[in-house]
């Protein structure tokens, strides 16, 4: 994005034309516009099959319709709703804990103190768990001790301890960049600290907060192993989220795996996926937007 | 809930007194031996320096000489900073300064501080100065409104602000955003304002606004000025104070009336500063 001051368009002419007049420049620039082709391109093609194997099943009814012979007809209503509502319990865990967490660790522990290392360096590790562990947790723990057994909020519950470390950790990043400034100048005018991080650091924070959502998100829907465990696969519309329901992602896994002749069908969720997790990401933005011009921040 | 202003103190809204012989020198802060540490190092030392009530006090010296420092000792922004350590002796009137058990949003309720760079907070012009307003407890909206109009008229940004109070305040440019960062510092009524080189980053015009609007203060509240402006701190201040670093720590090296400090200094160091020559 250019700025007011120099149009990106301007900047375009004079710097492309003129760096690849010497040899070294254009070398450099091949690679990096190179890197960026492979990666868009490797992108496009996903979707591109996704689109093409998928586009053809998809319709009102597809949508509207519950499975029938094994997902090889009919449609994924149940679950598309089993999905929605696991999003939903684990959002609403994961949001105000990782907020919190995140606030603590940014505003209250300094990288000085011991408690707040620790927390740190173990959400690290969590971050980079296996989701099959975190599986075998819910299951062990949100199933089975606490006895909830195959159900939507075991699922929401164990995703929400899956994406709680990514979201914290952005989070925390994104406190942590806001200049020491406000929270001088916040100080000296006598507010407290929670003023100072209601008021002040999360709306400020809050396109990193986004970005920390929208990456969970990411991570939730896209999540099949530890939702095996959990919510299990059960087809069935959920009456609520103390019924087992399908997640999509599972429901793609076992349509590819188990049906023969299934691909069209898990295409075509595949898509349902892909745009359910377009949407998230529109909303998650959109939302911050909204708040960030509520509290008049400026939009740059 | 109360509909009443923080402070009803109706007498500090008379109109203003322009006069340097308005200032009685009445001590408001007392800084006795007051040296500041931040871990081993030695920021300044064995500071003994009255602040009188109601005139502008000017602290002015080289760079890096504690003089910033110095402030916020006062309003205790030091607490912010890990390993920071005050000792000696300060008080506000008859508050002391550095018991640790001082209310500490009360006292920046009294003390006041604009910083250098202008810094009003990524919120709306009118929500800049309602936060601080309804933090202390102002809670009825119409009080706030009359209050943010208050200190914006006096701060001479009102009639420029009046009609997008709900606009970015970083959309403002840097002079209004340093004199709306003063206004919300004033809006809270404080009996002491810190300023911490506040002209130091606009350009001369605005710096002029500011440094008038500073003069319009004298008499209204005590105002202790941290300039680099030696002509600035001539033309505004009723007092001044040469901070200097000597071996490893600063020091006050001369305290006395702005008059006296520019044409009789009794220190060979402030005339020499004083008259630009090399010390």
């Amino acid at each position: 994005m250019g700025s007011r001051l120099f149009p990106s368009a301007w900047l375009d002419s004079s710097w492309r034309w003129r760096s690849l007049a010497v040899p070294r420049d254009a070398a450099a620039h091949l690679a990096v516009w190179g890197a960026a082709l492979v990666v868009t391109g490797a992108f496009t093609w996903i979707v591109a099959d996704v689109v093409g194997h998928g586009a053809s099943h998809l319709s009102l009814e597809f949508l509207t319709a519950a499975p029938a012979d094994a997902g090889l007809s009919g449609g994924i209503a149940p679950i598309l709703v089993s999905t929605v509502l696991i999003l939903c319990v684990c959002m609403a865990v994961a949001i105000p804990l990782g907020l919190g967490t995140a606030v603590l660790l940014a505003e209250f522990s300094r990288d000085a103190n011991r408690q707040g290392r620790f927390v740190r360096r173990s959400l690290d590790v969590l971050a980079g768990l296996p989701s099959i562990v975190f599986g075998l947790f819910g299951y062990a723990f949100f199933c089975h001790a606490l006895g909830l057994g195959f159900s939507i909020l075991s699922g929401g519950l164990t995703l929400a301890c899956m994406v709680l470390p990514i979201l914290i950790r952005s989070v925390e990043a994104a406190l942590r960049a806001l200049p020491d400034e406000i929270r001088a100048t916040g100080a000296a005018l006598g507010l407290s600290k929670t003023t100072l991080i209601r008021s002040l650091l999360l709306p400020a924070a809050s396109p990193g907060i986004a970005v920390g959502l929208i990456l969970g998100i990411g991570r939730a829907l896209a999540e099949t192993a530890a939702l095996l465990f959990t919510s299990g696969y059960v087809v069935r519309m959920p009456n609520s989220v103390f019924d087992s329901g399908r997640a999509l992602s599972v429901h793609i896994y076992d349509l590819a795996m188990n049906v023969p002749g299934g691909d069209g069908m898990a295409y075509a969720s595949a898509l349902v996926l892909l745009g359910l997790l377009v949407m998230m990401n529109a909303l998650a933005t959109e939302l911050v937007q909204r708040w960030q011009k509520r509290k008049g921040l400026l939009l740059v | 809930m109360s509909d009443e202003p923080l402070r009803p103190s109706l007498e500090r809204w008379l109109p203003l007194q322009q006069q340097a012989e308005c200032c009685e020198p009445h001590p408001l802060v007392r800084a006795q031996e007051l040296s500041l540490r931040y871990g081993p190092t030695l920021v300044f030392e064995d500071v003994t320096l009255d602040v009188h009530e109601g005139c502008i006090t000017a602290l002015v010296g080289p760079s890096g000489c504690g003089k910033t420092s110095f402030l916020t000792c006062i309003n205790r922004l030091t607490d912010l900073i890990p390993g920071a350590r005050v000792s000696g002796n300060l008080r506000l009137d008859d508050v002391d300064l550095l018991d640790p058990q001082i209310d500490l949003i009360a006292l920046r309720r009294r003390v006041g501080m604009v910083f250098q760079k202008p810094n009003p907070f990524p919120l709306s012009i009118r929500r800049n100065l309602c936060l601080p307003l309804k933090e202390h407890g102002m809670r009825s909206r119409i009080a706030r409104a009359e209050a943010t109009e208050r200190a914006l008229r006096d701060v001479g940004l009102w009639d420029e602000v009046k009609d997008r109070l709900e606009s970015p305040a970083l959309a403002l440019s840097g002079g209004q955003q340093q004199r709306l960062c003063i206004a919300r510092a004033l809006v809270l009524e404080p009996e002491v304002l810190l300023m911490d080189e506040p002209c130091s980053a606009l350009d001369p015009l605005a710096s002029r606004v500011v440094e008038d609007l500073i003069v319009g203060l004298r008499g209204r509240l005590t105002v202790l000025i941290v300039t680099h402006n030696l002509a600035q701190a001539r033309r505004i201040a009723d007092w001044a104070a040469l901070f200097w670093k000597q071996d490893d720590a600063a020091r006050l090296i001369e305290h006395g009336a702005v008059q006296q400090i520019f044409e009789a200094p009794k220190q060979e160091l402030t005339a020499a500063y004083v008259q630009g020559r090399s010390c």
